[in-house]
């Protein structure tokens, strides 16, 4: 077997950033990811590094500067739209715009993909909708309007959303963002057992690190000179966490496996 | 068990219900007193009492309850379109600048024919030339706002940006006006205070022709605009095609406002009061289930104005658009006070 088809998401070469008329901005470049199903990915990196450049790069939101990217062996490039959406969900930061869905028909537009012209759900519809209003323990808020729920329930109800979609991969963009540090537990231990349970391939931006150093199989690490991707014990060994704040104020502790002030504060 | 797609059945017959009634109510009502029994009578070709009964009936009130019907259903729907679209619960044909844009069409066509002369001239009469001027005008005033709101995303700005819209076509209708002779700004004048009447049988063909094609598009954008719901982002992310579903939109909802606005001048508040009144009555965003529901609302509401607009029992009619104003600007005020967030 070729080595390539193991990779649920691969990249070779790529580029990523801005380009306008007069010049073009790259952010990182030559970047090499290969990332196997069933994992959970975090990325990590300090505010205006890049991530969210870097998630919409792999989700075709935004184009490539170079390079190819590979989800489950198509190139992203040739793939058309509800192919992709088949293979891969999004759980956005952005604010919905005012509407008056409930939870059910939220979660139930995840089906879009799957359902013909008019958007009739079938059988196998409700079906997906319902297990994945089950697996987000969300299934008591289904006649809620999602305005009317708290940040940590709706974060739920979107991930909800993106399993109903049935893709291999789902990518959150920040989805702790405003939440309080239960819920951002809730939520960080929620894609982990999704990751394992039911062999998602996940990637989640965050800013939660230490918990993601418990969590996640795979770093991902982004720092103005450098992208570094590896198992997280690997990272550690090679010192490589140390290098993600250039800070004198926070440093990482190689005994506790955390991020901690640093005494110099 | 949650219950996934709750059916409106039941509301939608006594919608349909409501809308046969206060049809029979409309075409009863006007200067000359008819009895009910003569009315359905001279529907089913039976002998009338008098020969001008049936004629009333049939040369005018019948083709101004089906125009009120068509106009409703139309100015209503483009609504949801816009509100849905430009994700702004402010949204609508007039508040965008677009039933200005469509008077554009028509100002420059009644008061710009001596312009260009003999067929142009003949042509700027005919009712195909009205509702093509009018489409036109529309959907460029339509697409000036779209191009606006990609760039600009704060909803308010777009409401703005719509408003400007209508102040400068109402400028260029001035000018236009102040070079044109007496009776041609006569015909421009009659026409922009809006009326549902005064339409032949042959007109409000070219008007149901253009509507149904501009159903047509909508019925194949329902599924995309839902997602639309959730931005632009996740629609993409989904699979949708946001910008063929965009075109989709401007187009209809051009074909919708142009014709309508041709026929019947531009009439205000349908298009923004309607779609919030029957999201109040369908508490629900899926368009599978709103377009019908605003569809049969719009005709409801448009057939009730018209029967307040005859004044019963009195021989004056009132302009259409002083009753839709009437009744729409104090139900988008009282949506805006109320405490509840309004969605769209």
């Amino acid at each position: 077997m070729d080595l390539k088809n193991q990779h649920i998401i691969k990249t070779a070469n790529l580029s990523i950033g801005y380009a306008s008329k007069k010049k073009v901005n790259t952010i990182a470049a030559n970047l090499t990811i290969e990332i196997d199903k069933g994992k959970l990915v975090c990325l990590l990196g300090k505010n205006g590094i890049g991530k969210s450049t870097l998630l919409r790069t792999l989700t075709k939101v935004q184009p490539a500067l170079s390079g190819e990217i590979f989800i489950n062996n198509s190139n992203l490039k040739t793939l058309n739209s509800i192919d992709l959406a088949k293979s891969l969900s999004l759980v956005l930061t952005e604010h919905l715009p005012e509407s008056n869905l409930s939870v059910y028909e939220l979660v139930a537009l995840g089906r879009q993909p799957y359902t013909n012209w008019v958007g009739n759900l079938s059988e196998t519809d409700l079906k997906f909708i319902d297990i994945a209003l089950e697996q987000t323990n969300t299934k008591h808020l289904s006649n809620a309007k999602y305005y009317e729920l708290s940040d940590g329930q709706l974060q739920k109800v979107l991930i909800a959303r993106a399993l109903a979609q049935n893709t291999d991969i789902i990518i959150l963009d920040e989805p702790t963002a405003h939440l309080d540090i239960h819920h951002t537990i809730e939520t960080l231990a929620l894609l982990k057992k999704l990751a394992v349970t039911y062999n998602k391939t996940i990637i989640v931006s965050t800013h939660e690190i230490n918990l993601a150093l418990q969590l996640a199989d795979i770093l991902w690490l982004m720092t103005p000179s450098n992208f570094m991707a590896d198992t997280t014990e690997n990272l550690i060994e090679n010192n490589c966490l140390d290098q993600l704040f250039e800070s004198d104020l926070i440093g990482f502790n190689k005994t506790l496996k955390q991020f901690t002030l640093s005494n110099s504060y | 068990m949650v219950n996934p797609t709750k059916s409106y059945r039941n509301t939608f017959i006594i919608l349909v219900v409501a809308l046969l009634l206060i049809f029979i109510v409309n075409i009863s009502l006007g200067s000359v007193y008819i009895p009910l029994k003569q009315l359905f009578l001279a529907f089913i070709d039976g002998e009338v009492e008098r020969e001008s009964w049936k004629s009333i009936l049939l040369n005018y009130r019948l083709p101004k309850a089906i125009t009120a019907i068509i106009v409703g259903s139309g100015l209503s729907i483009s609504g949801l379109l816009m509100q849905t679209l430009f994700r702004n619960p402010l949204a609508g044909p007039f508040v965008l600048g677009i039933s200005s844009g469509a008077s554009l069409g028509v100002a420059i066509l009644i008061l710009g024919a001596s312009f260009f002369g003999g067929t142009i001239a003949s042509f700027a009469f005919s009712s195909w030339g009205h509702a093509i001027a009018a489409s036109i005008g529309a959907f460029l005033v339509l697409s000036a706002v779209m191009l606006a709101a990609i760039k600009v995303r704060n909803t308010m700005s777009i409401l703005i940006i719509g408003l400007m819209f209508g102040s400068l076509t109402a400028s260029v209708i001035s000018v236009l006006a102040y070079f044109s002779s007496a009776n041609q700004l006569q015909q421009y004048l009659f026409w922009s205070f809006g009326s549902l009447g005064n339409l032949s049988w042959n007109e409000i063909l070219v008007l149901l022709i253009i509507f149904l094609i501009g159903i047509t598009f909508v019925i194949f954008i329902i599924k995309p605009l839902n997602s639309l719901l959730l931005g632009e982002n996740y629609a993409k992310s989904m699979g949708v095609n946001v910008k063929r579903t965009r075109n989709l939109t401007l187009i209809s909802t051009s074909l919708l406002t142009g014709v309508i606005t041709a026929f019947s001048g531009p009439i205000a508040f349908i298009g923004l009061a309607v779609p919030h009144l029957t999201k109040l009555l369908f508490s629900t965003s899926n368009h599978k289930i709103l377009v019908p529901a605003v569809a049969i609302s719009g005709a409801i509401i448009m057939l009730i104005c018209d029967s307040i607009a005859q004044l019963p029992t009195s021989e004056y009619t009132l302009p259409i658009n002083a009753i839709t104003s009437l009744f729409g600007a104090p139900i988008i005020i009282w949506l805006l006070v109320r405490k509840r967030k309004i969605t769209y």
